[in-house]
């Protein structure tokens, strides 16, 4: 295995391009070393990200969104106030992340680029309505979250494409959101199923919702069906019934050792209905 | 294979190795380096033995490649102890007997050094999450909180 320490991302689009066999980038390494050690999905070229200058940087834009580079840690992302106190569950699905070892390292990126259908920080990025800039030797194109994930383990992303930040819009007020998983331990275990809703009121009214399903399909899916459920609504519990069952239904889970196909269908739909009353919440200012 | 050339700082010294691309951190700390305190459980960033402040940053140097340390700075368990004495945290647990093989015991004290020295004053909710990614298979798990408490308290008394 060749590891690359390109100083620009341009450089990085290149040595990827001219390279022959697998190759992989290095964010956090917390995928890429654990695949390396079992033999799995081993790359022949390894381009590590982080030594190109602003990757580690958070950044508030001038339209009020914030741009978040590639190689940004977990621990990063939770120590930075304004940024959780705007989007608090996008950094509670990031925090979600392993153990205080991998916070460290962990990156958003990273876990989109995997492509893990139960990425716990993915749901909470779409949810968001975040995108990643993708450079290429063709220049750099803005592309929704949701447009990466393709299945277990594969992204839209082609030989040459590489991300170089998460982007979130501006947050406004009498918006929240939130994202919640079930796992049958209390620490370090993959999501069962995971859900992340991002809501912005008007007078308590639900103005615009997203709701975002991870681990009941091969991969994160967005529930428009379910988010319509809640427009126009202020969130009581006759519609937190609907929603809940909406989201069960449109949940397409497998049946593995962590859950059968009943049961994720189920708890979906209770984690769902306590995510949107989370986000609900955080958009009235209740925390 | 061809071998690349690292020079990087371990417990305040200058070292240099050579290292395979693949080989983790960790390998190259007990098999280039000599320090064999960090352990080896799983080597896929699950269990903690292998804990290293890397660059200021509580890591699994499992999980860390070796060449990735150009120019870094790193804390290993062999640079806990002072010159003439053991770091409190190593005190206490000898004192209350908060390891059994010690297998976990490298790991689990540079993760709780790491863990005071942001905040001395966790909760044991606070210490048993900022635990939970370093497994102990003997002791249970109580004696290690307790010795982490207790630990803080007295750096917080001494304060
Ligand atoms: C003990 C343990 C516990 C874990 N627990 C969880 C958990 O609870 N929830 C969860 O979701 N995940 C978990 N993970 C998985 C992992 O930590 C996350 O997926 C993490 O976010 C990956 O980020 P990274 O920066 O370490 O990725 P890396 O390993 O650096 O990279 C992952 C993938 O992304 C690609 N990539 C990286 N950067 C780029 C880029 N800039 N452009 C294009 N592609 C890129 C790489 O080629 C690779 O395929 C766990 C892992 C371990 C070892
Ligand atoms: S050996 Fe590194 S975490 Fe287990
Ligand atoms: S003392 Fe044996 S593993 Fe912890």
């Amino acid at each position: 295995m060749q590891y690359h320490t390109p100083s620009s991302f341009s450089e990085a689009v290149t040595i990827s391009n001219s390279a022959d066999g697998l190759v992989k980038y290095l964010a956090g390494g917390t995928d890429v070393l654990v695949q390396l050690k079992i033999g799995n999905n081993s790359p022949d070229h390894l381009i590590d990200i982080k030594k190109i200058p602003g990757v580690k940087e958070i950044a508030l834009r001038e339209d009020g969104g914030w741009t978040i580079g590639a190689a940004v840690s977990g621990v990063q992302l939770t120590n930075h106030k304004k940024l959780s106190r705007e989007w608090p569950g996008l950094v509670e699905g990031m925090e979600l992340v392993g153990s205080a070892q991998i916070q460290s390292r962990a990156t958003l990126v990273g876990n989109l680029c995997n492509g893990s259908p139960a990425a716990d920080s993915v749901p909470g990025m779409i949810a968001a309505g975040a995108t990643v800039s993708v450079v290429s030797s063709s220049g750099t194109t803005e592309v929704l979250v949701e447009d990466i994930p393709v299945g277990p383990g594969l992204t839209n992303l082609g030989t040459g494409e590489i991300i170089t930040a998460v982007n979130l819009p501006k947050r406004n007020k009498h918006e929240g959101d939130a994202y919640l998983r079930f796992i049958p331990r209390t620490e370090m275990d993959i999501a069962v199923v995971g859900c992340a809703v991002n809501l912005s009121l008007e007078n308590e009214v639900i103005r615009s919702a997203k709701v975002v399903l991870g681990a009941v399909g091969p991969k994160v899916e967005v529930a428009t069906p379910a988010a319509e459920c809640l427009l126009g609504e202020n969130l009581d519990e006759n519609i937190l019934s609907i929603f809940s069952d909406k989201c069960s239904e449109l949940a397409k889970p497998i049946s593995d050792k962590r859950g059968s196909e009943e049961f994720r269908k189920e708890v979906i739909g209770v984690i769902a209905k306590r995510a949107a009353k989370k986000a609900y919440d955080r958009a009235l200012g209740n925390k | 294979m061809n071998k690349i050339h690292v020079k990087t700082n371990i417990n305040g010294d200058q070292v240099e190795f050579l290292a395979d691309s693949r080989e983790t951190l960790l390998d190259c700390l007990r098999d280039h380096v000599g320090l064999t305190g960090s352990k080896e459980g799983c080597g896929t960033g699950d269990c903690g033995a292998c804990s290293c402040i890397f660059d200021g940053e509580l890591v699994s140097s499992c999980l860390v490649l070796g060449v990735e340390a150009e120019g870094k700075s790193i804390e290993t368990i062999e640079g806990m102890a002072g010159q003439e004495d053991l770091h409190p945290l190593q005190k206490k647990f000898i004192e209350m007997a908060a390891l059994q093989c010690g297998f976990c015991t490298p790991g689990i004290l540079v993760a709780a050094k790491a863990l005071l020295e942001k905040n001395n004053n966790p909760t044991e909710t606070e210490v048993r999450y900022w635990l939970a990614g370093n497994l102990c298979r003997c002791t249970g798990y109580d004696k290690i909180i307790k010795a982490v408490m207790e630990t803080a308290k007295d750096i917080r008394e001494t304060a």
